[in-house]
């Protein structure tokens, strides 16, 4: 049995979503990525570096857009106005691309989405023709409320942005995913191979991570390590775990002991 | 003419085509994207539209991030 993750009508083999920002360089983006096995992979749009290096290698040079599918994302904005210019340039330069991470951030010190302007820039966007993966709070209601609008998939935070907390509030996830049609990928807060696992077995249908392959001290070991909990986590997920149980229950038979 | 390109002023030819600007900056070639005063100018236009004085140009491109 196959078991795949769709996104706006694409099949994906792989549930790791990876971001390609804070990597030594582009080598090194390029390596984590092969070895994590993302088919998915966020990018920033920023402004080109004029003259200064005009030789410089293009992101887009070191990840393929035929290979993999990129998705841009509004990181940096803290308005609903900012989030779509951003997502409109974008599509511009990925030649009609239209799926977009939107992320409309609050304040700096958390990165916690502002919901209010998420809620009025997905409205713009979908409107607009865009296919949306929609960051934001771990709030069941919102994230219904972004699926309702026509999001394509809902990405709750496990914790905020870069710091590697795990799931903090893994009821939560399981709300929404349970109330959800569309895919629910964990998307920010991860710091190791355990807490992608613990948001799998919970259920979601991915995880969105940089920072947690990105800062380890050995980053290609690192998205090695990811694919494989990712694996482990939606496997153990499908399998559906045991009870828990407050005392314990012998493995071996009582039967046939003859002591 | 001077114009504003990427939040610097810069001095250009006029008349001055999105693409020839682009072509000056040697990142023809690359992905991009650019905009004038706020407005996208699709690839199809580069060549046939003109800059004028004091436009507010940002070419963008894809870079590393999460």
């Amino acid at each position: 049995m196959e078991d795949q993750l769709i996104i706006a009508g694409k099949a994906y083999q792989s549930r790791l979503l990876l971001g390609t920002g804070k990597y030594v360089d582009l080598q090194q983006t390029g390596e984590a990525v092969e070895t994590s096995g993302s088919q998915i992979i966020t990018v920033a749009v920023r402004r080109t570096n004029m003259g200064q290096n005009p030789g410089e290698a293009n992101i887009l040079d070191v990840l393929d857009p035929e290979k993999y599918t990129i998705l841009p994302n509004t990181a940096g904005c803290y308005t609903a106005d900012d989030a779509v210019r951003t997502c409109q340039l974008a599509r511009e330069l990925l030649d009609g691309h239209d799926l977009v991470k939107l992320e409309v951030l609050g304040d700096k010190k958390t990165l916690y989405p502002d919901v209010k302007q998420t809620l009025v820039a997905a409205q713009t966007l979908i409107d607009d023709g865009f296919k949306v993966m929609v960051y934001t709070s771990d709030d069941p209601i919102i994230a219904k409320e972004l699926e309702n609008m026509g999001c394509v998939s809902v990405m709750p935070l496990a914790a905020p942005i870069g710091s590697g907390l795990g799931v903090r509030n893994p009821y939560n996830i399981r709300m929404i995913i349970e109330n959800a049609e569309v895919p629910i990928i964990v998307d920010a807060g991860v710091g190791t191979a355990s807490d992608a696992a613990i948001a799998m077995e919970l259920g979601c249908d991915g995880v969105l991570m940089n920072t947690a392959v990105a800062e380890a001290k050995n980053p290609i070991l690192m998205a090695s390590a990811m694919r494989k909990a990712i694996e482990a986590g939606r496997e153990a997920f499908l399998a559906g775990r045991m009870p828990k149980k407050l005392y314990a229950s012998a493995s071996s038979p009582i039967d046939g002991t003859f002591f | 003419m001077q114009i504003m390109l990427n939040g610097e002023s810069r001095q250009v030819e006029d008349p001055c085509s999105v693409l020839e600007l682009v072509q000056s900056l040697e990142i023809k070639g690359r992905r991009y994207a650019v905009e004038i005063n706020q407005q996208i100018v699709p690839k199809s236009m580069h060549q046939d539209t003109l800059l004028a004085s004091m436009d507010c140009v940002e070419i963008v491109q894809a870079i590393g991030g999460g």
